[in-house]
């Protein structure tokens, strides 16, 4: 579960986020959307402290992180990060990505971490591709790859950073499925994304960031067929 | 023309006796110099201020100053001071570490700054600790990048340990230097260890090539 209550954050004399406050259960997934600019990256990234907010808290499953900063390494060990630019490690294999952080965090032996990473790789469709640098894969790859590692953590809570926003068009299906095949296993996800018609299909909830400030939330029928507010209604008329 | 080889042939041995001292001297002041430059490095990236200062009051300070003049510090001062009669290699040792972590420092420095953002954010997110997310991601790729600017500061390593000769150590320099005071011919001694250092160099920079070769699997 995160809660996060009443959180401030600006870079400079920017303005980022202006008092959200927002609460996700554990199973849920949400979707975040909203004009660039509007801090939906910046949200993401405070509930794993990657930004640490300027006021307000965020709560991951009882620890409060803004508190205890101490704590920070073991809570993110339960939350996986999916970025924009995929963020693969390039001096390691796939499979040297994949096991890196279950065999130095968690101590995992180093069999059961190749066995865990080629299930995953399975998963995602790449098994194939174990042995590769990631110099050698597709945007699309690079991103199931990356999928894949942050779930060889076995992480309770899976962000993701706009995953599909780097991609040529053609890749974006492919990884999208994979994050729809995830978000049925029952994992909590937030997924900020500008994919409208994925995060109707994979949410069950929708929340709508504009300016700072978080505008409207609701299910995705609701806030796609009946927005309640001006501006979500201006958004969906010029993205939609 | 007045030039004959033939008259150093016999000294040949004893002047590539001090080949062995030059490299041992070079392997030992650049392995040392550059794990004091990522300790620097680290410090200068890190949040602690006063330490930040200090690292980079020293970097200004070897930088500043003639290594000549800090190479004869070190050999001359250690006995007045400590009561240690330190040996030339060991004052040339120190001198050239210290002198090249402050070069290296900076080159590190800007290898890791170098090295994407999200890199360190991927790492940190999988719950990876400062230390190793260090060790393992930021400098393996910072040193792949920094490698060619690394070589040029073994080679000016190689070739500046040529100053230990002034603090009498035998090295090839101070070798072909007695050679010629003994024989009266200086041209042929100096051309000869010229000609071997050049050598050693070219041997280095092809080594490198090598390695670069090597850490571009990935790429």
């Amino acid at each position: 579960m995160i809660k996060v209550e009443n959180v401030y954050k600006s870079f400079g004399k920017l303005d980022v986020l202006k008092g959200i406050s927002v609460e996700i259960q554990p199973g849920e997934v949400v979707a975040v959307i909203g004009p660039s600019g509007s801090g939906k990256s910046t949200l993401l990234r405070c509930m794993n402290l990657l930004e640490v907010p300027d006021k307000g808290d965020i709560v991951v499953n009882d620890t409060e992180i803004t508190k205890s900063s101490t704590e920070i390494l073991k809570v993110r060990e339960k939350i996986g990060m999916v970025f924009q630019h995929f963020n693969l490690f390039p001096h390691k294999t796939v499979l040297g990505n994949m096991i890196y952080a279950p065999t130095i965090v968690k101590k995992k032996p180093k069999e059961e971490a190749i066995q865990q990473a080629m299930e995953l790789l399975n998963k995602v469709g790449l098994a194939d591709k174990s042995d590769v640098y990631p110099s050698k894969l597709s945007g699309g790859q690079k991103q199931r790859v990356a999928i894949a590692r942050a779930l060889a953590m076995e992480p309770e809570i899976m962000l993701f950073d706009e995953p599909t926003s780097a991609l040529d068009p053609e890749m974006v299906k492919e990884v999208l499925a994979v994050i729809k095949l995830l978000a049925e296993t029952g994992i909590t996800m937030v997924i900020v994304t500008h994919e409208m018609g994925f995060a109707k299909e994979v949410a069950d909830r929708i929340c709508f960031l504009d300016g700072g400030v978080l505008i409207e939330q609701a299910s995705p029928e609701d806030f796609f067929e009946n927005p309640q507010n001006e501006r979500t209604k201006i958004f969906l008329e010029k993205v939609l | 023309m007045n030039i004959n080889f033939e008259i150093i042939i016999p000294y040949i041995p004893y002047i590539l006796g001090g080949l062995w001292v030059t490299i041992k001297f070079t392997i030992l002041s650049a392995f040392l110099g550059i794990l004091l430059g990522i300790l620097l490095s680290i410090i200068k990236i890190s949040k602690f201020k006063v330490l930040k200062a200090l690292a980079t009051f020293y970097t200004s300070v070897f930088r500043g100053t003639p290594l000549i003049l800090q190479l004869a510090i070190i050999y001359f001062a250690t006995p007045q001071l400590i009561n240690y009669d330190i040996t030339g290699l060991q004052a040339g040792v120190i001198a050239f570490s210290l002198n090249s972590a402050a070069y290296t420092s900076e080159t590190i420095r800007a290898g890791i700054m170098a090295i994407d953002k999200g890199q360190r954010e991927a790492a940190v997110s999988l719950g990876v600790p400062y230390n190793r997310m260090m060790l393992d991601i930021i400098l393996p790729q910072a040193f792949k990048n920094i490698l060619p600017a690394l070589v040029n500061e073994g080679i000016n390593l190689l070739k500046d340990s040529a100053l230990v000769s002034t603090i009498g150590t035998a090295d090839l320099l101070r070798r072909a230097n007695i050679v010629a005071a003994e024989q009266y011919v200086y041209f042929e001694p100096l051309l000869f260890v010229g000609l071997v250092y050049y050598l050693i160099v070219i041997l280095l920079t092809y080594s490198a090539k090598l390695l670069e070769g090597r850490l571009r699997v990935s790429d």
